[in-house]
């Protein structure tokens, strides 16, 4: 069964203020030197059969369509080995 | 003058878009997100709430709804449109309005009295309103803040389809104050604040947001 | 990996079981095997362990608790539909409707996880009103925290309230009151209780009782997994490998649009007729709702436990029978009505399965793939459960400090040791202005609020046609109570009567959350049992029952116990809405009345805790008689249109109600220390028994003469005065004047407000 990873960001020029909440806590927590910070999220999908070009042309559609919202979210589409 | 009410699982003010509805005159008509029927109403409104729980993103998963399949469509055609707060999101979702929705600058979910500026004051739910009126109204939300790339923001703002401004406080961080936009027409107006529990004396602070709803029955009987 | 059933357990009598490490003692383990004429199996033992747990058996308090339902009048409570026993309490509100409401405590687990503590506290007690019939209508959170400048506040509150918000807002259920209190004793300690309350019509209240032999037990809502289990994967041990899972959490998630489903889907079968009997399951899960639904109705049940839906598979069956994951219920169908029961479930996306039946073995049975596991009398299990006499003894502590004499502090007395008291005292963290904490809360959804905080009471709508609309406040004074237990219960009774009658509703019935120290404790024991005989007292006298209610024991860290803190909610019944009283007074020339007696009441008080960091003296006794009456004029006074505004007296005083009543309105007032009275008793003792009035001019003789005619005193103490800027070096500005004290109001609004986003960060960025 073949795995495939869809990273979810937010647009760069999108404030992130739940990143920026994070920074804070890394300095209250005694943490330095850490410049920024920004929140995205993780789908994993488990396929039954293989990745085809068919399958990820779906995967791609869904990543776009569903998985992210395009106005404020970029995406990146792997297949794990 | 059949305006129409969706409820998706989790939708959570349509009784009171309902009750407005009502108090402005029309005939509040239900529509349930699993039939694809309209009902043949003159207009929709899309009540706030958090629709299938705001998983994924508010209103990410509403948009895919049947009753959305016949009204996105419809819509587009030239049905009114109403979407309030998540309501609002879902009609960003579908595209039937530019920009989104995020998180509230300020992370916390926010339930305030807003004052608002209406600009945009002719369209089918907002004309009953001054140019320019002052009106207060109850905001309540986690992720209202409108985002759009500066294109798009200017594109609104120089076409006149902001239709309401927030003033004094920013409450959720939405670029230029953006409380509401419409689409050109006017047909379609998505809006943060709640005019639906700014109805009655007795249960908000003011009756500034009735006029939503008798905008639009006074649009369809002029038409 | 060897499953312990029955029959393996009958076979093997002396196999060690670890019930110390689920918390039973050695007795109750002995009389376990006594009932079941054998060892129990490891999930009857666990069953047992969390069924006879002080959180789910009451076994400390039971014998107190009794007041509540033997202190009744002659011929019982009329308005009282459901008494204590029941998920909650039901009373009759008129017009053939029933209002339910109960508070319930979550607070060891907020400690741990604030968020979802709160969070999961909200949907617990919300899930108990359900199971009665009733459609939740609104929520209010009483909630108690260490000091608010400690670092762990700074954790533990903000993550409460946002859990709460989270939770309820999306729930779709207005947040109309509660309390925020900030005390030491607290810290390690918060205290977050939940209080929902809910309309039905008569006809529709339901029981949570299995009735009818060979009617099915439906398991719906969200799946089972290994939330909250914690303890009992001691015994997990005892029947995996060790390759078996090694951790469970103790902290239950919980899912509100799940909860939100949920609601609507019960709503819908109830109001269908398709529900014989129905139970939420909180605490204790499977365990807690299969054993009561049996022990209430036929007495026996069989439950096939692999059939329970699960979000793990690698549950055991032991930790499946404890798992408190959320957002579940229990209905009892008959088998004509099952499929328009799942039908229903489909339409709201509700996951939904049969898991047993009623039968007449007067036993619960559960097997677990063909295996019985369970096989127990459910009566043993549910409801007779272990009942203690705790030893109870005076805290030696008391007589030095009713000795201490708060009355003996030094007092402001200069204006401007008056005016900078009024001002340190408003920007108190008690007393500050709880707005950062509110405005994260939904008020409006549903549309029938009609007040909500900073207002007395919460009050809502419940009937859209008819106006009729029902109030409720909490409240708790714990270190009044500490000082004075018995008093101070039926005082924080007086005061919850009390901010109900001064909206304008007619107090009906009680609920309340008793908080205490351990049980252990003698002297905590003590205090306790004279805080329930003050609280049963006080309902006697006043002629509202308790219907229901919870009790938190083991609140402390160490040998500190937290303030004995018995919150009391009362709810009462408007007519119509319409007629309420609000807190803000009008145009100019109104005038302002003190109602009843004002005496050097300093002992608990926030004055003495915030200007001398004292607790001390003799508690204020509570005049019950003098409540009621206040309580009648102050209902009349709404229902005639005699009132414009109505406050009561409480934590810091007069001062403070002044000041609320100022900057809730925006506008100046004039006012002045009666005759015959210091000042700073005037504005800061905690004298009960009190309200503030505003009452137009043209009213003014028929109120005064009502006053007369029932012999409550009223003292003229002031009028609503817009104009006073100019007169005192404020032009322009609104004023608060007490005698020569002049404050602006933008300066009172500034102290009022600051404080909360000082302590806890700005809730809006500008």
């Amino acid at each position: 069964m073949a795995r495939v990873v869809v990273d979810v960001m937010l647009k760069p020029e999108i404030l992130d203020p739940q990143g920026r909440a994070i920074v804070g806590a890394f300095g209250r927590l005694g943490v330095h030197g850490v410049a920024d910070v920004r929140q995205g999220k993780r789908f994993e999908i488990t396929l039954d059969g293989e990745p085809t070009d068919e399958v990820l042309a779906d995967l791609h559609r869904m990543a776009e369509e569903l998985l992210s919202n395009p106005v404020i979210e970029s995406y990146a589409l792997r297949v794990e080995q | 003058m059949r305006i129409g009410v969706v409820t998706f699982p989790g939708s959570l003010d349509d009784r009171d878009a309902a009750r407005a509805v009502r108090l402005a005159g029309g005939d509040a008509v239900s529509l349930w997100h699993g039939d694809d029927d309209l009902k043949s109403v003159d207009a929709v409104v899309i009540p706030g709430g958090f629709s299938y729980g705001d998983y994924l993103r508010c209103g990410a998963i509403a948009k895919f709804a049947p009753v959305m399949t016949r009204l996105i469509p419809a819509a587009q055609a030239g049905l009114p449109v109403l979407g309030i707060c998540n309501g609002f999101q879902i009609l960003c979702e579908s595209h039937l309005l530019p920009g989104a929705l995020t998180r509230n600058d300020h992370l916390h979910f926010v339930c305030r009295d807003q004052r608002l500026r209406m600009e945009r004051t002719d369209t089918f739910w907002t004309n009953s309103y001054a140019a320019d009126e002052e009106i207060v109204i109850p905001l309540k939300n986690g992720e209202g803040g409108y985002v759009a790339d500066e294109g798009t923001l200017d594109r609104l703002e120089g076409d006149g389809l902001v239709i309401a401004r927030y003033l004094e406080v920013n409450p959720n961080g939405s670029r230029r104050d953006i409380a509401g936009i419409s689409n050109p027409t006017g047909t379609i107006v998505g809006l943060m604040p709640h005019p639906e529990h700014a109805v009655e004396d007795l249960t908000g602070p003011t009756t500034d947001g009735l006029g939503f709803f008798t905008s639009a029955v006074r649009s369809l009987v002029k038409s | 990996m060897s499953l312990d059933t029955v029959a393996r357990a009958e076979s093997t009598p002396d196999v060690e079981q670890p019930y110390a490490d689920l918390g039973l003692k050695p007795d109750e383990y002995e009389r376990i095997r006594e009932i079941l004429g054998r060892r129990p199996t490891s999930s009857e033992l666990a069953m047992y362990s969390v069924m006879w747990s002080e959180h789910c058996s009451y076994k400390s308090s039971k014998v107190h608790l009794r007041q509540f339902g033997d202190k009744q009048p002659e011929g019982g409570w009329p308005q009282l539909m459901v008494g204590i026993g029941e998920n909650a309490g039901v009373v009759d509100v008129g017009d053939g409707w029933a209002v339910t409401f109960k508070v319930e405590s979550h607070n060891h687990p907020s400690y741990v996880e604030p968020y979802q503590g709160a969070a999961t506290g909200v949907g617990g007690i919300v899930r108990d009103i359900l199971s009665m019939g009733a459609r939740p209508l609104a929520v209010m959170d009483p909630l108690r925290f260490g000091p608010a400048d400690a670092p762990d506040t700074k954790r533990v509150l903000p993550g409460v309230v946002a859990g709460i918000g989270g939770y309820g807002n999306c729930l779709g259920l207005p947040n109309i009151g509660g309390e925020i209190v900030f005390d030491e004793t607290y810290a390690g300690n918060p205290l977050v209780n939940a209080l929902c309350v809910g309309a039905m019509k008569h006809e529709d209240v339901h029981l949570a009782s299995a009735k009818g032999v060979g009617n099915l037990v439906i398991l719906y809502g969200a799946r089972t997994g290994g939330d909250g289990i914690g303890g009992v994967s001691v015994l997990a041990s005892e029947t995996f490998d060790e390759d078996g899972p090694a951790k469970r959490p103790s902290v239950q998630v919980g899912d509100p649009f799940m909860e939100k489903l949920l609601i609507e889907c019960t709503l819908e079968v109830l109001h269908a007729g398709l529900v014989e009997g129905i139970q939420d399951l909180g605490g204790a899960g499977i365990s807690c709702a299969t054993s009561e639904l049996a022990s209430n109705g036929e007495g026996g049940m069989h439950v096939e436990l692999d059939r329970v839906l699960l979000r793990d598979p690698s549950l055991s069956p032991e930790e499946i029978l404890m798992s408190e994951s959320q957002e579940r219920m229990c209905a009892v169908v008959t088998p004509a009505n099952v499929d328009a029961f799942m039908d229903i479930c489909r339409k709201w996306e509700v996951e939904a399965v049969v898991i047993g039946e009623v039968t007449d073995t007067g036993r619960l049975t559960i097997d677990w793939h063909g295996e019985r596991v369970v096989d127990v009398p459910p009566r043993t299990v549910a409801h007779e459960g272990p009942v203690y006499h705790r030893p109870m003894e005076r805290p030696h502590d008391l007589d030095a400090l009713a000795a201490n004499d708060a009355n003996a502090l030094a007092r402001p007395r200069s204006p401007e040791e008056i005016r900078t008291t009024l001002l340190t005292m408003t920007g108190s963290p008690n007393l500050a202005a709880k707005g950062w904490v509110t405005s994260q809360y939904d008020r409006y959804v549903l549309g029938n609020t009609v007040l909500a905080q900073p207002e007395d009471s919460g009050m809502i709508r419940i009937d859209e046609e008819s106006g009729l609309g029902v109030a409720i406040s909490t409240d708790c004074n714990g270190r009044v109570v500490r000082l004075d237990p018995y008093n101070g219960a039926k005082l924080a009774l007086a005061e919850s009567y009390r901010n109900v009658a001064v909206t304008g509703a007619k107090p009906l019935a009680v609920t309340n959350c008793l908080n205490f120290g351990s049980p252990e404790d003698p002297e905590v024991m003590w205090t306790f049992a004279e805080a329930v005989r003050g609280l049963a007292d006080g309902c006697l006298e006043l002629g509202i029952p308790v219907t229901g209610g919870n009790v938190s024991f083991y609140n402390s860290t160490g040998d500190t116990a937290i303030l004995p803190t018995p919150v009391v909610g009362v709810l009462g019944v408007i007519d119509d809405v319409e007629r309420r009283t609000p807190m803000a007074w009008g145009p100019d020339g109104e005038i302002i009345y003190l109602l009843g007696d004002t005496g050097e009441d300093f002992a608990g008080s926030e004055w003495a805790h915030v200007m001398h960091g004292h607790l001390g003296g003799i508690a204020p006794q509570a005049d019950l008689a003098r409540e009621k009456l206040l309580g009648e004029v102050l209902i009349a006074g709404s229902r005639d249109g005699m009132l414009t505004a109505a406050h009561d007296v409480a934590d810091g005083g007069v001062a403070q109600t002044l000041a609320e009543m100022a900057l809730r309105s925006g506008i100046g007032a004039r006012t002045w220390t009666p005759d015959g009275l210091d000042t700073a008793v005037f504005l800061w003792s905690e004298s009960p028994g009190r309200a503030i009035v505003v009452v137009p001019r043209s009213e003014e003789l028929r109120f005064t003469s009502m006053c007369a005619a029932r012999r409550l005193p009223a003292y003229r103490i002031g009028a609503v005065d817009s104009g006073l800027g100019a007169d005192t070096g404020h032009e322009g500005q609104q004023v608060l004047q007490i005698d020569d004290v002049v404050v602006s109001l933008d300066e009172l609004r500034s102290a009022h407000e600051q404080t909360f986003p000082n302590y806890f960060g700005p809730a809006l960025t500008k």
